[in-house]
């Protein structure tokens, strides 16, 4: 497969997605049982405030000019209003605005732990294989991938912040060092993967007869390893780093409760619970849309550097 | 040597996958047992006992509302393996068929599954169930099993439509194919029991992150409305991590899950070094 339609194709994968997603959100209100203006109206509503939220919802119109209104307001920026009161509420995309910068923090703080963590866990595995200091890497990343975040993050909040006070607590998002314990109870759980995949991509790549040469020319070890070994075991890991920022945006979703901390994933459960549809599609749009376009980015990067890929 | 760790041998697994097998087993017999022997109701409430220590009339002690933990923990076992049993079974049975018939028959029917399997992988899987568990007002154990299975076949379907690739090109098959036998029967006798092994691998993961999953759900308030699921326990259960002394609230049922996972991932690693010999030594 060419270039050209390897990168048609995944552009052409990733739109159907968003359109497949973007049905599937507009569809949330019309499956609910049950008629959604009773839970905004509340029971002391009488008929005229109810018939305003419906034609706040668009709910007095046909589902087809529905659909087109609901795409209209992704494209005009708004992802719709809220209702009651459009005119007083932030439309969606404001009050999504408001809680991104914490989202994309503590995802780019999870990655950025993941990843100093579990490269020189995964290295020091592979190098020093069958060995204790290989079974204690497993160890860690098996913990590391069944502990749940649920458990993590309280356990995390108690030791490093009710008993040694070293980090801030819960529900202060914005002092210095907030950022430092969610991200590493959502780092953990990629840490854990990626130092089992550096571990196994390594081990594979140092059986090479490159390696061999390397040695035999009479290079230092480390520069073997580091240069001719790392380089080549690091594709995989940096394919799967990349790929799993998109699923930090919705993963993120436990730490951010545990932690009391704004965000996509808090906005989304908020919305849930107060039944408000117009923020559970327009949270639900943009992280479905983010993790198409990280995944997609990631594909094709891959795809530019390793032509094997474009076949596949 | 007597027959059985003769027979145990012959398994060839790790060590390591027999701790796993154990630590599953250990939550089956919970799941199964579990309700018969616990000896309080789970949802009885004696407002008199609340928080009581842990005592040989409770073991775990009881919660704020007096509930006996012990029992809550061994019925939310029963939960926990309805759930995860149905939905890993439900999957590999759907993930299967359809894997199948995608790689055997290939062209326009694995071009559409196929498709579906991108674009359920192109959304974060998590998502999906909460969406589909936020538009029913009061979930049950049976909403919730189907919001996890809506998008937990795809992993099956792609490792078995990968084997059914391979398998399709076998000279058995060929030969088969050669003496006239139909497709259904040399999908029955020729390509399905070759592909379970990598299937039951993939089975044994699953019921850990199936485990995972529905205690995240149950921690947002968007589980089962059932109040002992391991999920829900572990949410109240923080409520009360920061009272000192009642950090077990948390931890118990945080265990519990963290065995079911851990026993599936170790079983998991073990039954795939014995199955799939190209993986051994390589991954840790």
């Amino acid at each position: 497969m060419s270039i050209g339609s390897f990168l048609l194709r995944r552009l052409g994968l990733g739109l159907i997605a968003v359109f497949g997603v973007s049905i599937l959100v507009f569809s949330f209100l019309h499956v609910i049982p049950g008629d959604p203006v009773d839970q905004l109206a509340g029971d002391n509503a009488d008929d005229a405030q109810r018939e305003e939220i419906r034609q706040c919802l668009h709910l007095d119109k046909p589902k087809g000019e529905q659909f087109l209104i609901f795409v209209g307001n992704i494209f005009n920026g708004t992802l719709g209003q809220q209702c009651p009161n459009p005119d007083k509420l932030p439309t969606v995309m404001e009050r999504i605005n408001a809680v991104m910068p914490y989202t994309l923090w503590l995802a780019i703080g999870g990655i950025a732990v993941a990843v100093i963590l579990a490269l020189p866990l995964g290295i020091v595995a592979a190098v020093r294989q069958g060995t204790a200091v290989d079974t204690l890497a497993a160890v860690l990343s098996l913990s590391g991938i069944s502990m749940p975040t649920m458990l993590m993050g309280p356990l995390a909040i108690l030791i490093f912040f009710v008993y040694l006070g070293w980090f801030p607590g819960p529900a202060e998002p914005d002092a210095p060092l907030a950022l430092f314990l969610p991200s590493v109870v959502v780092g953990t759980h990629l840490m854990a993967m990626l130092s089992r995949m550096t571990r196994s991509s390594l081990v594979d790549v140092l059986r090479e007869d490159y390696m061999t040469t390397a040695r035999a020319k009479g290079l230092p070890n480390t520069v073997v390893l580091l240069k001719h070994g790392l380089r080549n075991a690091l594709l995989p890991v940096i394919t799967v780093a990349g790929l799993q920022f998109g699923a930090m945006l919705s993963g993120a979703i436990i730490t951010e409760k545990v932690f009391a901390r704004p965000g996509l994933g808090t906005l989304l459960i908020e919305g849930i619970q107060e039944r408000n549809y117009p923020i559970v599609q327009g949270s639900v749009l943009v992280i479905a849309v983010f993790y198409v376009t990280v995944n997609l980015l990631v594909d094709l990067a891959y795809g530019l550097t390793d032509p094997r890929i474009r076949r596949a | 040597m007597s027959k059985p760790r003769n027979a145990l041998a012959k398994l060839g697994l790790s060590p390591s996958a027999y701790v796993g097998a154990v630590m599953l087993l250990v939550f089956v017999l919970a799941g199964l047992f579990g309700p018969l022997v616990a000896p309080y109701s789970p949802v009885e409430m004696i407002l008199e006992q609340s928080f009581a220590s842990p005592s040989v009339q409770h073991w775990l002690g009881t919660d704020q509302h007096g509930r006996d933990a012990l029992s809550q923990l061994l019925h939310g076992a029963r939960v926990a393996l309805i759930i995860s049993a149905s939905v890993v079974f439900l999957c590999a049975f759907v993930g299967v068929v359809l894997g199948v018939i995608s790689g055997y028959f290939g062209g326009i029917v694995d071009e559409i599954i196929m498709r579906v399997v991108d674009i359920l992988m192109a959304f974060p899987g998590i998502l999906l169930n909460i969406a589909i568990v936020a538009t029913v007002a009061r979930p049950g154990v049976g909403v919730l099993i189907l919001a996890l299975a809506i998008n937990g076949w795809v992993g099956y379907a792609r490792v078995a439509r990968g084997q059914v690739l391979t398998l399709r090109e076998r000279d058995y098959v060929m030969a088969a194919q050669c003496i006239g036998a139909s497709s259904w029967l040399i999908m029955r006798r020729h390509i399905i029991p070759n592909l379970l092994s990598p299937i039951m691998v993939q089975m044994t993961f699953g019921f850990g992150s199936v485990i995972l999953v529905e205690a995240s759900l149950s921690f947002l308030g968007l589980g089962p409305q059932v109040d002992y699921t391991w999920g829900a326990l572990l949410d109240q259960g923080t409520t009360f991590m920061w009272k000192p002394g009642y950090e077990y609230f948390a931890i118990i049922p945080g265990a519990a899950i963290m065995t079911v996972v851990l026993g599936a991932n170790l079983l998991g690693d073990g039954l795939r070094d014995r199955f799939d010999p190209r993986h051994k030594g390589r991954e840790s």
